[in-house]
């Protein structure tokens, strides 16, 4: 899965589950917060409005795959 | 790609440092002085929005102290010193900032070195340190353009070999190589002595940067000694030395909400992992207060990554609807033609996150 792929940039090793806060070990760094966005952008051909970025929508692989899930079926 | 000189145009100047861009040798522990119109001739050309950088054999740490010295650091994009050769240093800059090799000029004292350059690589302007006076009216030195933007570049470049770095670093551990530096910093309120960079920092900031309001010494003096604001200066430092100071606040504050009008980190730090932190810094300060916290937001071309940093630090938005005062000074956002969006965000100040692991951060008076 790509978001896992890209994940594992910047986790390493860590084999993060899909309903895991990838934020809940500390601060949200924000250049990191910003490449999740633009990765996510870019790969699936999505536009993450104002209204869409919230850390809800990218604390976990499963929410992310939700938030693309719904922009891909015009939502 | 074309073999005609005539309508080069040279989009970054790497000099050589030895009895180039000063007089005397590092190494052999000369008295150094910068050579005549060095100063001028960088100056000149930073504002027309040429890069600059440096292709030096010396030691790397003691050259950029040097550099430091003679207040120069900063106009040098990742500067190539070391042992290396130097067609190898421009090679590696040309693909680290990101253009042609027929966009660079070379400058240096050494005949055996210029050679190497040329013959080595022909696409590169070559000068004799000798012609340093004459540079900034040579043909291949004048921009087609020169924009409010042009001065803005160094930033953009700055920011971007930051970025790049700091996902070179992802093939290892992120937050190891950031523990490794040994990084703290300092938050304090803005004192007399802050103030002058503290207005550089509102005009030459512009990635982060929340709003890119401006203020002059004397707006930034009197909000400081305001019993309605609160004005945060953040210094970083790492085992390496100091970045000096990096971040800035503006929070106008009532009894029941504050506003945070301005929030601003410099792009030098965009790989460290401290952005978010003089904001959790904020909400900390406006919990214990009792308030509610607000942050104005106006989007430009290139500040989205705060966007991002303020709703994922949980603010939300409360307005979309343009400003309805005028703010003192506005020049530099949007084109100043129209008046810019202001996007009003708000949250409910709860404790959300411990700072990172491998930063220290000092609260000062």
């Amino acid at each position: 899965m790509k978001i896992r792929d890209f994940l594992g940039r910047f986790f390493g090793d860590y084999q993060l589950r899909d309903d895991e806060d990838i934020f809940g070990v500390g601060f949200v760094n924000s250049l990191f917060a910003m490449q999740l966005v633009l990765f996510i952008e870019k790969e699936f051909g999505i536009t993450v409005g104002n209204e869409d970025l919230s850390l809800a929508n990218f604390r976990s692989i499963g929410a992310m795959a939700e938030l693309i899930e719904r922009k891909r079926s015009g939502g | 790609m074309t073999d005609s000189r005539a309508p080069q145009t040279i989009k970054c100047l790497v000099w050589d440092l030895d009895n180039t861009l000063w007089g005397g040798i590092l190494l052999e522990n000369d008295e150094l002085a910068l050579k005549p119109a060095v100063r001028e001739v960088i100056e000149a050309l930073d504002a027309r929005g040429i890069l600059h950088s440096i292709a030096s054999r010396n030691d790397p740490d003691r050259a950029l102290a040097r550099l430091t010295a003679f207040g120069l650091r900063d106009y040098f994009l990742h500067p190539q010193i070391g042992w290396g050769a130097k067609p190898d240093s421009l090679r590696r800059l040309a693909e680290a900032i990101n253009i042609g090799l027929d966009a660079i000029a070379f400058v240096d004292d050494d005949p055996f070195e210029r050679d190497q350059v040329k013959h080595t690589l022909p696409q590169v302007l070559v000068l004799d340190a000798a012609e340093v006076p004459r540079i900034p009216g040579l043909p291949a030195f004048q921009p087609r353009f020169v924009t409010q933007d042009s001065g803005r570049r160094r930033e953009m470049y700055q920011c971007e070999i930051e970025r790049r770095q700091a996902e070179a670093r992802f093939s290892g551990s992120q937050e190891g190589f950031l523990a490794s530096l040994g990084m703290r910093l300092r938050i304090t309120e803005a004192q007399p002595g802050d103030l002058e960079r503290a207005e550089e920092l509102t005009i030459r900031t512009h990635q982060l940067n929340s709003t890119g309001y401006t203020y002059d010494y004397d707006e930034l003096d009197r909000l400081r000694q305001s019993p309605d604001h609160l004005l945060l200066v953040a210094d970083l430092e790492d085992r390496y030395g100091s970045y000096g100071k990096i971040g800035l606040a503006l929070v106008a504050c009532t009894a029941e909400v504050w506003t945070i009008k301005l929030l601003l980190m410099s792009c030098r730090v965009m790989s460290r992992g401290v952005g978010a932190v003089l904001l959790h810094h904020i909400i900390e300060r406006a919990r214990s207060a009792g308030v509610r916290l607000r942050a104005e937001y106006v989007p430009t071309d290139v500040n989205r990554q705060m966007f991002v940093t303020l709703k994922f630090a949980g603010f939300e938005e409360t307005t979309a609807s343009p400003a309805t005062a005028p703010e003192p000074s506005m020049q530099g956002v949007g084109g100043g033609v129209n008046r810019p969006r202001v996007i009003t965000l708000e949250t409910d100040p709860v404790p959300l996150q411990r700072p990172p692991a491998y930063l220290d951060v000092l609260v000062g008076e």
